[in-house]
């Protein structure tokens, strides 16, 4: 391949410091192709010409000094939940439009300190709520396999720009499967780490005990990389976790021989395409082969999950939105009265989804259905945690499809609210459980619409996790790009 | 247990002015979606400790120090409306 | 006619003292310019998470102690969702179920009578920022549009809740100043009501004697001061009462204390009740309070206000005056360092409250900045108990030891009002006197005791002040016998 934006963060981390090009070299290559793509995409709100101009001539002149930070100069994509400051941040919300926040969240001030070029910030669904970036108040992003068709979501924005090269890899958050649905639908990998593992400070909050900031590369090597320059304790945040991290990438090269991993009886079925579970199958046998042995695991009160979620997620999410109301920041709908103004304000700022989840989170927390509705979700949430710690007694990492579906057309689940919600069934029950999980890409379906595999492991068990998934890396060999990738796509 | 929302007072409670129209809409799906989630209730749970966070911690503090804060001009820049380094808002409502 | 007793609870937000915010670094201690304390956190910025400050937590925790409470092992955050434009986040983080102390309770004494009042629970929550009202009026009613300033905004803050123990506006406000004393005694709060650094909400209601139902209460609010939380308390008892017995009824609502017409006012009446939607805040983990931090909070425990008063009482102060010393912080010590180098307590302390805090008020100095000493004061009281001084001489040589004139002694030679202690010089103008009014002299000895008084001013006049009254009449006693 001769063009950089092409490149692996692996690749083009070895060719900056074997000097075969230079870090704005490579921010050039990263810009002609979001040149062209997005106006197919529309993967990005926004793009940090300056800053990123900026950041990427002061890791040449690091470079030069010998300077071994791994990120130093590689160009990667930020959700716009995630907060820049001085880079207009609105989470895709017209509530927050013209957002210039005044302060770095953590993650961000990590990867600045890593070196990282940030090229932009990614679109999503509205403040993360949705799984297929249609729910953006600035417009849908498309998948770059098949433009008709959704990215996933929320993070899709970021799973799209990794898949086409606009950056070389991203960050999303994953609240109930938001890095890993899309990371499936667009062909890329994206991992949730455990929770606690990377600070949600400046991460503009869904569900605060379910949030997680996490990476979405081309690779798994490149996840693992991403993820290694983010995690850690922070004093912003009592939920980060306060002990040593895990080594997320020693393993990667290790194979799964010996290993147990469980399959989740659960996530098959009619519900899913064949062809995902054909895939799932095959993707399996070939970890058997490899040495793994496969049994069958069965978490009984994950049937729940998808129901325990859409308790919990909206509570907490109606608290957590209650700050955008036009006082301090973001839109204002001006009334006669402060309460006329905040009511209409968020009427107008908040689209259909985001509305949907407060009303139902208000509801669910309102007197009288507290202990009926979030109280027994999140006791539910304890026989779910209780199925998992079961399950790891047992085998060392847990797999199933990451989406029943592979990427569905825009507009095609728009109507219902609960078919939407039904692409998260697989990935819900790790965010319940605050474990690690990853989707990696295992196949096309006839459509040439991307599968995803997902892995999980148990709190902290990121350097299983990444270690199975760099095996089915190796394993399956998925090395086709999407049509949009290539180089003879050219903007319309 | 059927759902029952007075979807008026939940948006209120939420502060968010919505038509009637929209009211009626939310308040159809709102109990569309109840009627899926309630099936939590289904799950026996006696004697189930609720989870809230993930991984059982404790004890986060910091100590009672004085950091920097924001200088005003950053505090107020994306104020909507701001008068003599106060943030403006319409009059309110007595409680 | 039916007896009335009033049942009164009252809720009671300290804001603490440390030096940064409950959940950011944000300085307590900020100035006038509004908006210049704030932050990410405290200005809930997308994004922006609380992290608990330990000491806040800790203050807490002493107050609870102080107040006999259980410390709880294990105690959670909660947020408390409303909508209001001075509190950012629009939930306040407090706490609802497993608050960080509970049962507690406070003895209070009104005319020399206790009650025990319960402590139901001392919890965390953060303050809200500061609305200015822009209008004519420059209040909420009328007001064109409200300034918000948010560096109030995360402030710790304390609530303290009573069980409905009170009985009479006096018992209230008893247990007020007690709750400012140890407050203050702890260290944690200025605890200043015009400052809103202590602020009294009062549930009131009214019901037959002997009947053990609680009545519907209103929640007074609004009350800036002691004088007003009692007088406040009064004016709505009196409410309720004409309320029921002209056949009304009382109506569970908050109502406003308003100073200057001396009434409670309601609040615009709520279509909706309250609905705060209470959960555990994901953000914050749980507390748990272990034995050896509860320990350490006991540990630190300086006397209590109860304690003192205590002390000074056994040492012989009088009520007044130990309520007095108990209060004026530094003269307390003064008065038990007097008292333990001999020191006569009950003479102590009456200088101390009398003319030292008149001094030191008119002079608005601290008694750290003057040269009394607990030795200065032990020499002065043996001056006037051994008779060196007369009442009367001994608080002007205490004046001027105030002033910086120097021991008490050498005041008192300055000042030349030593007595005289010569029993032959004083004998001898008593001898002059008695000879000057025979008919006196007669009527003392035929057992009328009257002109005694009469006879000593005699003397006194003639030694200009200087003899000891009681060593005159004791000699004319004397010489009425022979
Ligand atoms: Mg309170
Ligand atoms: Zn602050």
């Amino acid at each position: 391949m001769s063009d950089l934006a092409d490149l692996t963060i692996a690749q083009a981390s070895a060719g900056l410091r074997a000097r075969e090009f230079n870090a704005v070299d490579l921010l050039d290559a990263v810009e002609r192709r979001a040149a062209i793509t997005e106006a197919h995409l529309h993967a990005y709100l926004t793009l940090d010409r300056e800053g990123s101009r900026n950041a990427a001539e002061a890791a040449d002149i690091a470079l030069v000094g010998g300077d071994p930070r791994p990120l130093l100069g590689i160009p990667i994509a930020l959700k716009d939940n995630m907060v820049t400051k001085g880079v207009e941040t609105t989470a895709s919300s017209q509530i927050l439009a013209g957002w210039k926040p005044p302060y770095d969240g953590t993650a961000v001030r990590r990867l600045k300190d890593a070196g990282a070029v940030i090229v932009g910030k990614t679109n999503l669904d509205e403040f993360a709520m949705g799984s297929s970036t249609e729910n953006s108040a600035y417009g849908p992003s498309r998948n770059p396999w098949n433009t008709d068709t959704v990215p996933g979501g929320s993070s899709g924005g970021s799973a799209a720009a990794v898949a086409v090269g606009s950056a070389l890899g991203a960050f999303g958050s994953d609240t109930g499967g938001s890095i890993r649905q899309p990371a499936s639908l667009t062909g890329t990998v994206g991992a949730k780490p455990t929770y606690g593992l990377v600070s949600r400070y400046g991460l503009i909050a869904f569900a605060s005990s379910l949030d997680q900031i996490g990476p979405l590369a081309r690779t798994v090597p490149d996840a693992a990389m991403l993820l290694e320059a983010v995690v850690g304790w922070d004093r912003m945040d009592t939920t980060s976790y306060h002990g040593d991290v895990p080594a997320i990438s020693r393993s990667l090269d290790v194979g799964v021989t010996g290993l147990r991993i469980g399959v989740i009886t659960e996530l098959t079925g009619e519900a899913f395409d064949s062809q995902v579970t054909e895939a799932t199958n095959a993707t399996i046998d070939r970890l058997s082969d490899a040495g793994a042995e496969v049994v069958e695991i069965s978490l009984p009160a994950i049937e729940y999950a998808l129901s325990a979620y859409y308790l919990i997620a909206p509570a907490e999410c109606s608290a957590n939105l209650a700050r955008f109301e036009g006082v301090r920041y973001g839109l204002r709908v001006d009334g006669s009265t402060t309460e006329e103004m905040m009511a209409r304000t968020r009427a107008e700022g908040f689209g259909p989804e985001v509305t949907r989840r407060i009303l139902l989170g208000t509801y669910a927390l309102s007197a009288g259905y507290y202990d009926a509705f979030y109280g027994q979700a999140q006791r539910v949430r304890t026989l779910i945690r209780d199925d998992f710690t079961t399950a790891y007694g047992r085998v060392d990492v847990l797999v199933s499809p990451t989406s029943p579906t592979t990427a569905f057309e825009i507009g095609s689940k728009t109507e219902d609210p609960l078919t939407m919600y039904f692409a998260d069934i697989c990935t819900i029950a790790t965010n319940l459980a605050g474990d690690p999980a990853i989707s990696v890409p295992v196949g096309l379906d006839d459509r040439g619409r991307p599968i995803g595999f997902q892995i999980m492991a148990p709190a902290l068990g990121e350097e299983v996790m990444f270690r199975v998934a760099a095996e089915v890396e190796r394993l399956v060999d998925f090395t086709a790009r999407p049509r949009l990738a290539t180089s003879e796509v050219v903007a319309p | 247990m059927p759902v029952e929302i007075d979807i008026e007072r939940v948006a209120h409670l939420a502060r968010i002015a919505l038509t009637d129209d929209e009211m009626a809409a939310y308040g159809k799906q709102l109990v569309h979606i109840l009627e899926h989630a309630e099936r939590v209730q289904a799950l026996p749970t006696d004697g189930v400790e609720p989870t809230s966070h993930p991984l059982p911690m404790v004890n986060a503090f910091r100590s009672d120090e004085v950091t920097d804060p924001l200088s005003r001009d950053d505090a107020l820049a994306g104020a909507p409306d701001v008068e003599d380094g106060y943030f403006r808002v319409p009059k309110i409502l007595d409680e | 006619m039916t007896e009335w007793e009033a049942v009164i609870g009252l809720e009671t937000h300290v804001e603490l003292q440390t030096k940064s915010k409950m959940f950011c670094g944000c300085p307590v201690d900020f100035g006038d310019e509004p908006n210049t304390a704030v932050c990410p956190v405290c200005l809930a910025l997308p994004g922006a998470l609380p992290v608990p400050n330990r000491e806040a937590i800790e203050g807490i925790l002493s107050i609870g102690d102080a107040l006999n409470c259980t410390l709880t092992e294990d105690s959670l955050f909660y947020r408390k969702n409303y909508f209001y434009p001075d509190l950012p986040k629009n939930y306040q983080i407090s706490q609802y179920t497993f608050p960080l102390c509970v049962d507690g309770h406070l003895d209070v004494d009104v005319d020399g009578e206790s009650t025990t009042v319960g402590i139901t629970r001392v919890h965390m929550e953060e303050d809200t920022g500061k609305s200015t009202h822009v209008g004519e009026s420059g209040r909420i009613h009328g007001a064109e549009h409200t300034l918000l300033d948010f560096n109030r905004a995360g402030v710790p803050l304390v609530e303290v809740v009573t069980e409905p123990d009170i009985r009479s506006p006096e018992q209230a406000r008893a247990y007020g100043m007690e709750l400012q004393r140890i407050v203050r005694a702890l260290g944690v709060s200025d605890a200043r009501l015009e400052e809103g650094s202590m602020r009294f909400d009062a549930n009131i209601s009214i019901r037959p004697v002997g009947s053990e139902e609680l009545g519907t209460r209103s929640e007074v609010k609004n009350v800036n001061s002691l004088r007003s939380m009692q007088r406040a308390i009064a004016y709505e008892i009196t409410r309720q009462i004409e309320v029921l017995e002209s056949g009304g009824s009382i109506h569970l609502e908050t109502r406003h204390w308003d100073e200057a017409k001396g009434v409670t006012k309601p609040g615009r009446t709520k279509e909706d009740s309250a609905d705060y939607r209470y959960f555990q805040d994901p953000d914050l983990l749980p507390l748990h309070i272990d034995d050896a931090w509860r320990e350490r909070v006991r540990d630190r425990r300086p006397k209590l206000p109860a304690a003192k008063r205590a002390r000074y009482r056994e040492l012989g102060a009088d009520e007044r005056a130990a309520d007095l010393l108990t209060d004026a912080g530094d003269l307390g010590g003064l008065f038990e360092s007097a008292v333990a180098e001999g020191a006569d307590a009950r003479t102590v302390a009456i200088w101390l409250t009398g003319e030292v805090v008149a001094y030191l008020r008119r002079e608005e100095t601290e008694v750290g900045e003057t040269s009394l000493t607990a030795s200065s004061l032990a020499r002065l009281a043996e001056m006037t108990t051994g008779g060196d001084l007369s009442a009367t001489a001994a608080k002007e040589v205490l004046a001027g030891v105030l002033a910086g004139e120097g021991n008490p002694r050498d005041v008192a030679e300055a000042r030349d009002l030593l007595q005289i202690s010569d029993v032959n010089a004083i004998e001898a103008e008593v001898d002059a006197v008695l000879e000057q009014h025979p008919q006196a002299l007669e009527k003392l000895r035929e057992g009328d005791p009257k002109p005694i008084g009469f006879l000593v001013g005699q003397v006194m006049r003639a030694t200009g002040g200087k003899a000891d009254p009681r060593m005159v009449q004791d000699l004319i006693r004397k010489k009425t016998q022979e």
